[in-house]
């Protein structure tokens, strides 16, 4: 078996019983320490990241977006991966369920967002079993900032929403690999967020009915897509309530805009030759 | 990222019998950014001379109209259409007399002789290396997943309508690889008596 670079000695003893969970440290319950991934040997870290990134190029196009209004949490993102201007996928799942009542979105760093996201869900049942109740959106998100402040400076890219339901209600907070934590009611990231944001802000009233929102985030999404080279593929639309997150959209973007412009000329972009 | 791939392009060209068809995606963008869909790669030179241009959109325009120019002043002095051959050999000298500062293009030629209307197909680097090729051509910014679609769906002698559908498939389902080409796209197929023109609905993301 090869060795492992990762030190998961903290799921080896996971503990059965609220009580069991007592006995973890600290440091077991806070997250999987930076101490754990080996560093490589280099005078200069920082220079050295720099140029790692250079060569693994992480998935970058996306445009993923949330928003609270008065029936709960709309969360819609797209599908697309790409590596330069090469489309290696278009089937991307870019809402990452870390619990039945937390949500997370990925831009920036694949591996990045999937792994860190997946060890906050850890986090997250290891908080449940200790304290008995299910974590409220502020701590999860605070969390995953913690986690990510470890590693400032270390390379990691990443831009996430975490959206959930608490005892206090909905919840939706922006945090990225700079440790930025912000609280607030509407967001969109990614390479493709200026497009969304501006039909979203336009669209947008707190007051709307669910259908109308599932509307305007797939149509946010579409029309990011629509601009941007490297966003595209599917949009999926999520719907977080006190019941928990549900997916309530997946629509491809290819069948999408003919739906919404089912004339080539009825198109605003539609022009004579430029010869 | 090269400046070959500041605006986007994709064009393929094809030889059937007695037939050749040519094609372009629509998109015209400023890296990442979309900013129109009904930009098209592919220009009529004659009846029986269509000359595609992928690369930088600011020189394809200018080289257009500079090829344009010459056909007029052929026409002329010749009184008679260029043949697709010597065309070649025009812009081939046209783009090596800039070897120490090239124009940003990459051309393809899609043509029929006069008199055998035999297709004559080829493409050309930015500095001017001619390339002929007896089956397709492509160029642009999707090249190998172009290319990949070609190579597996393209055979010899197809009819005209035959071509048009090989042609407008390997152009869709490649773009569909390459972020910075797509939106929609044109092709004409290009027969002794007629050029068929049609605009293909494409994905639009």
């Amino acid at each position: 078996m090869a060795t492992a670079a990762l030190d998961f000695s903290v799921l080896a003893h996971r503990p059965a019983t609220a009580a069991a969970a007592e006995s973890l440290t600290e440091q077991e319950l806070c997250s999987v320490g930076p101490c754990q991934f080996p560093l490589p040997p280099v005078q200069n870290l920082d220079s050295f990241e720099r140029e790692v990134m250079e060569y693994i190029k992480p998935a970058h196009g996306t445009t993923t977006l949330g928003f609270v209004f008065k029936h709960g949490i709309i969360m819609a993102v797209d599908s697309r991966a790409s590596m330069g201007t090469y489309i290696s996928s278009q089937t991307v799942k870019k809402v990452i369920e870390i619990n039945p009542y937390l949500l997370g979105t990925m831009a920036g760093g694949a591996a990045d967002c999937q792994f860190w996201l997946r060890n906050l869900g850890m986090q997250c049942r290891l908080y449940e079993l200790k304290n008995g109740h299910r974590i409220t959106v502020k701590a999860a998100s605070k969390l995953l900032a913690n986690t990510l402040f470890g590693y400032k400076g270390m390379g990691l890219s990443m831009g996430t929403m975490i959206a959930g339901w608490d005892v206090g209600g909905p919840g939706l907070y922006y945090v990225d690999s700079d440790a930025q934590r912000t609280k607030g009611q509407i967001f969109s990231v990614g390479s493709g967020s200026l497009y969304a944001y501006g039909i979203l802000d336009d669209g947008y009233n707190f007051d709307m009915e669910v259908e109308d929102a599932i509307e305007l985030g797939q149509r946010s999404i579409y029309h990011a897509t629509y601009r941007d080279a490297v966003s595209g593929g599917t949009v999926s639309v999520y719907h977080v309530t006190k019941d928990g997150w549900k997916k309530v959209r997946g629509a491809d973007v290819g069948d999408l805009h003919y739906k919404y412009y089912p004339d080539a000329d009825q198109h605003p972009t539609y022009g004579a030759s430029p010869l | 990222m090269s400046i070959f791939e500041y605006n986007g392009a994709a064009v393929v060209a094809m030889a059937g019998k007695n037939c050749v068809a040519i094609g372009s995606d629509l998109r015209l963008g400023v890296q990442f950014q979309t900013l129109a869909c009904d930009y098209k790669k592919v220009y009529p030179i004659h009846d029986h001379l269509y000359l595609g241009l992928a690369g930088l959109g600011t020189d394809t325009q200018t080289l257009f109209q500079k090829f344009k120019f010459h056909h007029n002043i052929y026409r002329l002095k010749e009184e008679r259409d260029i043949k697709p051959s010597t065309f070649a050999q025009f812009v081939s000298s046209t783009l090596y007399s800039k070897r120490f500062g090239p124009w940003f293009v990459s051309p393809v030629i899609a043509g029929l002789e006069p008199g055998t209307w035999t297709p004559y197909l080829c493409g050309m680097d930015s500095l001017g290396a001619i390339e002929t090729a007896p089956d397709f051509m492509v160029a642009g910014t999707a090249p190998d997943s172009l290319y990949g679609m070609c190579e597996s769906m393209h055979k010899p002698d197809l009819e005209p309508e035959e071509l048009f559908e090989v042609l407008s498939q390997c152009l869709l389902a490649g773009t569909d690889r390459d972020a910075i080409s797509g939106w929609g796209a044109i092709v004409h197929v290009i027969t002794k008596d007629q050029v068929i023109t049609r605009t293909l609905k494409g994905r639009m993301d």
